[in-house]
């Protein structure tokens, strides 16, 4: 039933029309978008999308807009969803450029088909169909965009929130910051251990000040990282222990068996230089 | 048979395992070295794990026994250069080797040794004066 061609050759036919008729519903439509988008652009992207459209539609079947005819016109969505979401455009105000161009469509559809009701309501539903197939697809070309920014930004905050830095020789520090869960904490384990490896280092002092929350599952993995350190034959002191941490710490009768505990990393600093062996004096 | 050499430093033995230690080559080389520690009136030993890149549990208690053993012969153990992979996995097999000292390579080990010697001797003259 969802005919080769008809529709196309529909679009074709009233390409002018369906086109202003679009542009102007497109300015009603996304006045929210305005300074991300501009009106120009917009318009040139809906011309070159109708362009696309109608010259898949007019030879290809418009029932089925996955084969490989329709390769075109999805890549044009795909690339279209992507800048939407780089300009912070809402899913549903990207999935409305497509929607809008039903009216304009279903006029166009009345214009040729008016008094042919059969017909009319065939591609009516015709139209609506793949109006309504590109839209979904808009929205997951959309959402597929987005979790590869999320997924990239999750990667970055990994690798910021990990750095591993020398004090003095032989002392190293770790500034932990934000809600320590299993994946991190093996991250930050690894790299503290490698780095403990590559510069020798007999103290690494982890600072907790950035860590909000400690619960007994954090306290636990902090646990893991002292117990591998020590294994390798280094020292460990945990620094900036807030008030409230020390407080859920006992509360929470978490035992914090040989570690030694500091409230600042001055404090921390002080100790390792003393026992590595370095004393300073004023002047 | 395949067997871990033992080397004698002056007071200290020396182990250096670079071979990927299987269940047989761990329990000779707890018979050799109790022998080794006996026979050389040895104070110390110094366990070198830094070619070592895996480990099992059977390993990790091992390495934990052998501390143990020669400790009642009157030696120290200290285990170096473990690596990170290895440190990670005891610690998730739950073996936190309690009572084993550490350190980072051999050189440290030795200081390590030499000033546990030097304090323990201390403590024994104190105590025969």
């Amino acid at each position: 039933m969802a005919s080769k061609g008809n529709l196309g050759s529909v679009l074709q036919t009233h390409r002018q029309q369906i086109l202003s008729n679009w542009q102007q519903q497109l300015a009603v439509v996304s006045a929210s978008a305005k300074g991300r988008l501009s009106s120009k652009d917009l318009a040139k992207q809906a011309a070159d999308f109708l362009e696309v459209l109608l010259n898949t539609a007019r030879s290809h079947d418009t029932g089925d807009i996955t084969t490989a005819g329709w390769q075109e016109v999805r890549a044009f969505l795909g690339d279209l969803s992507r800048s939407r979401v780089l300009a912070g455009f809402s899913s549903d105000e990207t999935a409305t450029f497509i929607f809008s161009l039903k009216r304009p469509v279903f006029e166009a559809l009345r214009a040729e088909f008016g008094s042919d009701a059969d017909k009319f309501a065939a591609e009516s539903w015709a139209a609506t169909e793949l109006i309504d197939k590109l839209g979904l697809h808009t929205i997951k070309a959309f959402q597929t965009s987005r979790e590869e920014v999320i997924n990239r930004q999750q990667l970055e905050l990994l690798e910021l929130s990990t750095p591993v830095v020398k004090l003095w020789d032989g002392i190293l520090a770790l500034p932990m910051i934000g809600t320590l869960d299993s994946a991190r904490t093996q991250i930050v384990m690894e790299s503290l251990l490698q780095k403990i490896v590559e510069t020798e280092s007999q103290i690494a002092i982890i600072d907790i000040t950035g860590v909000p929350t400690v619960d007994t599952l954090v306290a636990q993995h902090l646990f893991k990282t002292v117990t591998a350190l020590r294994l390798m034959g280094a020292d460990c002191i945990i620094s900036g222990v807030r008030p409230q941490i020390a407080q859920t710490i006992v509360h929470l009768g978490v035992d914090l068996q040989g570690v030694t505990t500091k409230a600042n990393l001055a404090d921390a600093l002080a100790l390792a230089l003393k026992r590595t062996g370095v004393s300073f004096t004023k002047h | 048979m395949e067997r871990i050499p033992i080397l004698r430093m002056g007071e200290f033995l020396l182990v250096t395992i670079q071979v990927d230690m299987h269940d047989q080559l761990a329990l000779q080389l707890q018979d050799d070295l109790t022998r080794a520690i006996e026979k050389k009136g040895a104070k110390g030993v110094l366990i070198d794990i830094s070619a070592l890149e895996m480990v099992d549990s059977f390993i990790g208690r091992m390495i934990a026994d052998i501390s143990g053993m020669a400790r009642i012969l009157d030696a120290r153990t200290v285990l170096v250069g473990m690596q990170p992979a290895v440190a990670i996995t005891l610690v998730e097999l739950g073996l936190s080797l309690p009572g084993v000292a550490t350190a980072l390579n051999v050189e440290r080990g030795m200081i390590l040794l030499r000033a546990a010697l030097r304090d323990g001797n201390d403590h024994d003259y104190s105590v025969q004066r």
